[in-house]
Formats: structure tokens, C-alpha cells, sequence
């Protein structure tokens, strides 16, 4: 009997090694991007904007047009190319150190104005870039480098739902939750993706796409450690979307 | 009956051992070798080839893309 391929690395992934960590939940999100802008036949009529954090190179990675922004301000940019762009797909991608801290700001007014853009963000809950600081979403009584005794809501203050809050904004058309750790939240994520990227194409406002992601190195754990822990601890508090 | 199996073919220089793989298994017929590659990772192998059905689980949750898996229908 003949035999059929089932699955190979996405043709829109570059042959450069990722730099991330061994497990880190970045390389998938970046393969599911590739397939999902490939499936849709997007290759050349996307523009992602990366932002300063791990994922800073994904221009590295996946072969469509990228410009980097300055730290926290990819919705920013973003806007502005889609304004002048609108028939190319225009996304953003940035951990929440990049969206929740520092471009907070940037973040909830380009959701606001309903721009047409998508925003892929990836929950952490730490800075995995600069050693694994406590971030906004740093889940309360996490140990960080800079909350070893554990995040305390009276000294940190409480773990921020960026998703839940930007979702009650009037220019958000979907806000969906999603997670890379087992297969079957892959096959989930990539059909979130596309609805999110043909919400967009339609001119529906800004779609949110919430990834739920490990930083093994940050938590200091392996990356099944990691991932049993997303399960147990960073679920419960930042539950997934059924789609 | 029709029996479907699985075959896989894993770049090893590509993984970085994280086991990630091992664990989306539904056969656990998956584990990191003794060997390494050149940046000294222990990376996966197939223990037993005759449970593979070639379901991807393990390609599709690599975060490093190391898997291409490949199916054949047995009839
Ligand atoms: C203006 C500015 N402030 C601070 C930094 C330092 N810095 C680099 S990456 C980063 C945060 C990264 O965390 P996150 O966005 O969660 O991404 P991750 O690395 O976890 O994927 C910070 C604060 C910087 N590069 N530029
Ligand atoms: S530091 Fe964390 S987020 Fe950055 S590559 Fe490593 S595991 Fe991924
Ligand atoms: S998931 Fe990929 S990188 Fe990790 S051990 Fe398996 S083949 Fe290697
Ligand atoms: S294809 Fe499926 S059955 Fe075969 S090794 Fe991978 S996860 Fe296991």
C-alpha cells in the first residue's frame, strides 16, 4: 500500500534552528502560525510585526514580511500598516512583558479604535528574555528571580487578564484562549488562528488570540515539568476557550 | 481488517531533547536514545515501531518541528 505523508515541519519555516529553549512553547505557536498563513494561501500578503522579547527573530523563522518594533509598541506600528495596507493581513506577536507591561497602553487603544488587526499574545506569566523577572500575569504566589518568596497581591498586586479586559472593548470582534502544550490544543489553536486572520481580512476590529505558554528556563523546571505545571497552576486561573 | 501503521522520521540535529514528544504519545512508544547529537542532546527514538499508528501527535507538538510522520494502510 502506498504511504502518505501526515505530517512534516511547515513549508513556511525557515531551515534556521530556533533559539529558544529546548520545550519552549514559542517554536510551536511560530509552526502554527506557518501552517495557518500557509492553509490560507497568505504567504506573500502578510506582514507580522515582532516585538522585543524571546520572540523578537520570529522574522528568522517564518518566511512572510516582518518589521520589529520598538518594546510594547507592535500595536502601534501595526495600525499604522494596516491603515496603509489594508488588503495585506497584519498581525502582531509579543509575550506579556511586551503587551501587558510596557504596551499595555498601546495595546487597549488599538483594540478601542477596533483597528483590523490580530494580536497573538503569549502568556508566559514571566520575562523569559531578560532571566525570568515577575511579569503583570505572574500568577500570585509564583516564585520569580524578583518574587522569590512568591508574587504577593499586597506588595505586586494581582495577575492581570489582559484577554478578559480587552474582550469588553467595542472594536474587539473575538478573543479566544488557547494553549500549544498537547496536540489536541494545536489542532484547536490553528483553527482559532485562521478564524482570527479571516475575522480580520473581513474587517471585523481586532482579534486577540491568547496563547497560555511555558518558559521552563524562567520557572526553572524541564519542559514536561513545564508543561504539567501550564496544566495545573496557569489553566485554573486563565481558563482555555472552547474555540 | 484494515491495520494502518505508522512510520516516523526524526531530525535529530534539529531536536533539542526537551521530550515534549515523549509525552503526547498515546503508545508511549517514544524515548531520548543515548546518543547525542552535536549540541549534545539526547534525542528520540521509536522502542516499538509495530504500535506506531502514525497518528502525528508527537510531530505536531514538537516545538522544534524535529518529526515528519508518515502512514500506511494495511489491508
Ligand atoms: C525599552 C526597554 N525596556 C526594557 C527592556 C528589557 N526587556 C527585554 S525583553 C523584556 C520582556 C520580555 O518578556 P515577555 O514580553 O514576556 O517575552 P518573553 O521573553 O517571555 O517571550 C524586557 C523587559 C528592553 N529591551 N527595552
Ligand atoms: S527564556 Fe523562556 S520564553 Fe525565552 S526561549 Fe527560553 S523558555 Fe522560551
Ligand atoms: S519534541 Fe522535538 S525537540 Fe523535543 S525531544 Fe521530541 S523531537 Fe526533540
Ligand atoms: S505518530 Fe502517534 S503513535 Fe506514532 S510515535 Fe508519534 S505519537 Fe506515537
Amino acid at each position: 500500500m502506498a504511504e502518505e505523508l501526515v505530517y512534516k515541519k511547515p513549508r513556511l519555516l525557515t531551515d534556521k534552528d530556533f533559539h529558544f529553549c529546548p520545550g519552549c512553547s514559542h517554536g510551536t505557536i511560530h509552526k502554527v502560525i506557518a501552517e495557518v498563513i500557509d492553509q490560507m494561501g497568505m504567504e506573500n500578503s502578510s506582514i507580522g510585526i515582532t516585538p522585543v522579547g524571546c520572540s523578537v527573530l520570529a522574522y528568522n523563522y517564518i518566511d512572510i514580511d516582518w518589521v520589529q518594533a520598538a518594546h510594547g509598541r507592535a500595536c502601534a506600528v501595526a495600525t499604522g500598516i494596516k491603515r496603509l495596507n489594508p488588503s495585506k493581513l497584519v498581525f502582531t506577536y509579543q509575550g506579556d512583558g511586551d503587551l501587558a507591561a510596557i504596551g499595555t497602553g498601546e495595546t487597549i487603544h488599538a483594540a478601542n479604535r477596533g483597528d483590523n488587526i490580530v494580536v497573538i499574545y503569549v502568556n508566559n506569566a514571566v520575562y523569559g528574555m531578560t532571566g525570568g523577572q515577575m511579569a503583570p500575569t505572574t500568577l500570585l504566589g509564583m516564585k520569580t528571580v524578583t518574587t522569590p518568596n512568591g508574587r504577593d497581591a499586597k506588595l505586586h498586586g494581582y495577575p492581570f487578564k489582559v484577554g478578559e479586559m480587552i474582550s469588553q472593548l467595542e472594536g474587539v470582534c473575538y478573543f479566544t484562549r488557547q494553549s500549544v502544550h498537547t496536540a489536541a490544543g494545536v489542532r484547536r489553536a490553528r483553527k482559532a488562528l485562521r478564524r482570527a486572520f479571516e475575522l480580520s481580512m473581513e474587517g471585523r476590529g481586532l482579534s486577540f488570540v491568547e496563547f497560555v505558554g511555558t518558559c521552563s528556563s524562567g520557572w526553572k523546571m524541564s519542559a514536561v515539568e513545564a508543561n504539567k505545571w501550564l496544566d495545573e497552576n496557569m489553566l485554573p486561573f486563565y481558563p482555555l476557550s472552547a474555540e | 481488517m484494515a491495520k494502518i501503521k505508522g512510520r516516523l522520521e526524526i531530525d535529530k540535529e534539529r531536536c533539542k531533547g526537551c521530550a515534549v514528544c515523549l509525552t503526547a504519545c498515546p503508545f508511549s512508544i517514544l524515548e531520548l536514545g543515548r546518543e547525542v547529537n552535536s549540541k549534545g542532546y539526547n534525542y528520540p527514538r521509536v522502542v516499538d515501531l509495530e504500535r506506531c499508528t502514525g497518528c502525528a501527535s508527537c510531530a505536531t507538538v514538537c516545538p522544534d518541528s524535529c518529526i515528519t510522520v508518515y502512514r500506511t494502510k494495511q489491508l
